[in-house]
């Protein structure tokens, strides 16, 4: 009965959207901007991976984001959502950054803060950088080397600043002795032994071992400087304050914020930030179809969450303003994984049993389509990320001759498996994830073509660490497929596979690799990548390392994520870059009129 | 009356005690039940165990239900810190909670939103009060009427239709269609008029689902009044028509308009929150929606008591009122 009930709200609910997505259409018809280049707009994927606009911007005026979503925090030591930490360069800066250029030249790094790009020695154990002169705090106080060190500390905290990522512990202090600027006893609370600081210029960092992804860390916004006597703790994101072009002048978590120009910050020491708008603000709705219209509207400029337009502001927008869109490629892979501890997903046969019986164009129209949903996935490495290939390695046919499935081939697999009559198992999939819920209900049917009946299990999806993250739940559930969607942190295959793939990542909550994944090769080739210093075999290993994931089946890649997303005809110098998977890059893009 | 009134107020602190309890029940039982670490939603991708187990010091998590529901109600009089890894933080009397999500104590949170709430649904009760019971005695005066068809119809379609097709369905039409308003919700300290327009639709889309059902109501009633022997009596006695409608019959009418205000008042000030989605306006509505989403418990749990204190008070509000509307009612 409860079933009965809920279904006949969707399908009112469906019905309802329906209904005002056409008469959104048709009030968009009357004021809608026309189609074409005549409302200014650059045109349909012209800021996709590509510069759109840049001889069209001036100084001045008002940059408008709006957003469905409030960042997690803007502490630059807690934030971790992608959208942040493109967001925080305006107010935070760091001894390297990427540059500020489109697609996978904007994933190359550049010196910030620091004269250059550090100096490497000792075996790519020890790196050394000195500070540029004129740079300053929002106050006008020099940025120091103590600073940089002091920020750094702080991802130590995570008893008062939980929440970010956790690299720059796992390369400097593996064992974790260090315990944070706030337990630290020295007199200056700069206790930190792999970090020196000689002089207020320069700052050295030793590795206990080499890692070639060291650099890449370093741009992370989690390395920006924070001054001690400004360090608010648990509520530095607040207020952080600037050393970027940008200060706070207010923050109402879940409302909005501004942000107005740090007269303090010198251009001439900034090599990467023009800073052209003189204000820029955020506000949060509650409801992306409002603000959807809006920014097609033209009261915003740009997304903030950089997840796309939803299916009735697609709709409008493609028919009437189709210029003002970009359909990059993000960085996202969406997939289903399988415990290799729940029976009888321990044997590869019947792994990759359901990846040919898998539709996966089905799985795609699931997602959202080629345009909203993605490009079919056919392995798991992001082709932003250095040595994905993209669909060129598709070793199991997924967007070729078996993308809807390949019937015979899965009959033969789960012969070898030893279950000829299929099987029965769980697909968990995240409750509050529409798209999710619909492509494991395209896994159920064309699973069930083969013998093999899968029952959903929808999950609350705020509790994935203690879900499907705990590896015991998911022996306990027989979770024998689960259903998610990962990103890089930064653009390489550390950044983006290590917590899925290397043994050593296998938490017993909060896990991420779902598969456990326990193959020594995959492990001794992560090993092998972070003492490799030259980039070409770099992008070799990293490659190798997807094929190995591959051949192990234990992935079934749905999409390579896409999305819809809106610049206004009011800004220019917009591009999309690797470096944030995707996303525009925030921080250079100007408005045409300073009005 | 005072007597009344203290025993009435007794037996809402009592519900609000309880209403807590409830609340910490669902937030600490269920998921330890199901076997799940709150702990762990506070921390990034990589959950390290040792953030794990400070989050779970820092919350309090450990703590035994009963003694994370004494420090509550001993935060609301004393007020309460919280300290945890050298970091120290003062929730000043009355704390009813702090969240570690926004990092932001919950009392200001409550009277900051509050207001935007209050506002939101005392303009839409009032037009819903004034054409709902227009529309509902008219219809019941003019029965059988096209009028009263007619209303009876659109009274239908206002309780059939949910706020969130009527909502987008207003915005798509006045604000993006015909541009008569920007729809944008603006503070009354920003902007007075600024805030009207960007209240206007909320309130009438609100008031058309809840006008529909007073009319409804009204109808119903006004009629079984107007059958009744005192309505004839006053007839005979050759009072005019208003006077009788007005006078006699409304106030008898009055009396379950009176008790469904109470309810819809209490529960509409807790958070309307499809409405104030649909608007993106910055209510108590809004705030919960977002703490569920982030499994932010102090913000849900202040809501809540939010919310069943309103419907306590209007109740208790209405209660009184009775008397006053209907002599025939007595306090005791």
């Amino acid at each position: 009965m409860t079933t009965q009930r809920t279904s006949g709200r969707r399908k009112q609910a469906l019905a309802a959207a329906a209904v005002v997505a056409g008469l959104l259409t048709t009030a968009a018809c009357g004021g809608g901007n026309g189609s074409g280049s005549k409302n200014g707009a650059a045109g349909f994927d012209a800021a996709n991976n590509k510069v759109a606009q840049a001889d069209q911007v001036k100084k001045g005026g008002t940059l408008k984001f709006v957003s469905t979503q409030d960042a997690d925090s803007w502490d630059t030591t807690r934030g971790y959502y992608g959208f942040m930490w493109d967001f925080s360069r305006y107010y935070s800066r760091q001894l390297l950054t990427y540059k500020t250029a489109p697609g996978a030249t904007g994933a190359q790094l550049t010196p910030d803060l620091a004269t250059d790009t550090g100096k490497v020695t000792d075996g790519g154990k020890t790196y050394t950088f000195t500070l540029r002169p004129g740079i300053t705090w929002e106050d006008g106080k020099p940025i120091t080397s103590q600073d940089v060190k002091y920020g750094i500390e702080r991802s130590w905290a995570q008893d008062v600043l939980s929440g970010g990522p956790v690299y720059l512990q796992s390369m400097l202090d593996p064992n974790n002795t260090y315990k944070g600027p706030y337990k630290d006893t020295s007199q200056d609370h700069l206790g930190l032994k792999a970090v020196d600081t000689p002089d207020a210029k320069t700052i050295v960092f030793h590795l206990p071992k080499p890692n070639s992804d060291f650099l890449q860390v370093l741009a992370m916004v989690t390395a920006s400087p924070v001054r001690q006597d400004k360090d608010t703790k648990s509520k530095y994101g607040l207020h952080p304050f600037s050393s970027g072009p940008y200060k706070f002048q207010s923050y109402s978590p879940g409302k909005g914020l501004v942000l107005v120009r740090n007269d303090k910050w010198n251009a001439s020491s900034d090599p990467v930030r023009k800073a052209y708008p003189d204000e820029i603000t955020l506000d949060i709705s509650t409801n992306q179809t409002d603000s959807d219209q809006r920014l097609i509207n033209g009261d915003y400029d740009i997304d903030l969450s950089q997840t796309g337009l939803g299916p009735q502001g697609r709709q409008i927008a493609l028919k009437q303003n189709k210029d003002n869109l970009d359909n990059p490629v993000l960085g996202f892979i969406r997939y289903a994984t399988f415990p290799t501890s729940v029976k009888p997903f321990d044997n590869i046969h019947c792994r990759k049993a359901v990846i040919y019986a898998a539709d996966h164009v089905s799985i795609q129209t699931a997602r959202g389509g080629p345009v909203a949903g993605g490009d079919i996935g056919t392995n798991m490495l992001p082709p932003s990320v250095a040595g994905g290939e993209g669909q060129k390695y598709d070793p199991y046919n997924i967007a070729g001759s078996g993308k809807n499935g390949d019937i015979a081939k899965a009959k033969d697999e789960l012969k070898q498996c030893g279950q000829p009559n299929g099987f029965s198992t769980t697909i968990a999939v995240r409750n509050n994830k529409s798209q999710e819920v619909a492509t494991a209900e395209s896994m159920q049917a064309s699973l069930k073509k083969v013998g093999i009946n899968a029952d959903i299990y929808q999950y609350d999806g705020s509790q994935i660490a203690g879900i499907i993250g705990s590896p015991s739940n998911v022996a306990k559930k027989k979770l024998g497929i689960v259903i998610m969607g990962w990103g890089p942190d930064f653009p390489t295959v550390q950044g983006y596979g290590i917590p899925l793939w290397d043994s050593k990542y296998i938490l017993q909550s909060g896990n991420n690799n779902y598969a456990l994944i326990n193959d020594k090769t995959i492990d001794g080739l992560f090993d092998q990548y972070t003492t490799t210093l030259d980039e070409s075999q770099k992008t070799q290993i990293s490659t190798e390392i997807n094929h190995k994931v591959m051949e192990g089946a234990y992935y079934l890649p749905f999409t390579f994520e896409k999305v819809l997303n809106w610049r206004s005809s009011r800004i220019g110098n917009v591009y999309t870059t690797n470096a944030y998977s995707g996303y525009y890059d925030f921080v250079n893009i100007g408005l045409k009129s300073s009005k | 009356m005072l007597a009344y009134l203290i025993r009435r107020l007794f037996a809402a602190a009592v519900m609000l005690v309880v209403i807590v309890l409830v609340v910490f029940s669902i937030f600490f039982l269920v998921p330890k039940w199901a076997g799940v670490d709150i702990a762990t939603s506070f921390v990034g991708k990589q959950a390290d165990p040792h953030a794990v187990e400070a989050v779970r010091e820092k919350l309090g998590l450990s703590d035994p239900i009963y003694a994370q529901v004494w420090h509550f109600f001993k935060g609301i009089f004393v007020g309460r810190t919280y300290a945890a890894g050298g970091d120290v933080t003062h929730c000043a009397a009355p704390c009813f909670g702090y969240s570690f999500r926004s990092e932001q104590a919950v009392w200001p949170v409550l009277t900051d939103r509050f207001p935007v709430t209050l506002g939101l649904a005392l303009g839409a009760a009032v037009l819903w009060l004034v054409f709902g019971v227009a529309a509902g005695v008219l219809s019941a005066l003019k029965r059988g009427s096209l009028w009263d068809r007619g209303a009876m119809v659109v009274a239908l379609s206002g309780v059939s239709l949910p706020i969130y097709f009527t909502g987008l369905l207003a915005s798509s039409i006045f604000v993006f269609g015909l541009h008569w308003m920007d729809g944008k919700y603006v503070s009354i300290s920003d902007s007075f008029t600024g805030w009207l327009g960007g209240m206007i639709l909320p309130w009438v889309t609100l008031a058309f689902l809840y006008a529909a059902m007073y009319a409804r109501i009204t109808r119903a009633t006004m009629m079984e009044v107007l059958g009744e022997d005192y309505i004839r009596t006053a007839r005979a006695k050759g009072l005019a028509e208003q006077v009788v409608i007005g006078k006699h019959a409304m106030r008898s009418t009055m009396t379950p308009i009176l008790t469904m205000l109470g309810m819809d008042l209490g529960a509409l000030i807790g958070g309307a929150i499809l409405t104030e989605t649909t608007f993106s306006i910055p209510g108590l509505g809004q705030a919960v929606l977002t703490a569920i989403k982030n499994q932010d418990l102090p913000i849900i749990l202040g809501v809540t008591l939010i919310t069943s204190l309103a419907v306590l008070v209007a109740n208790l509000v209405v209660d009184i009122l009775y008397a006053v509307i209907d002599p025939r009612v007595r306090l005791s």
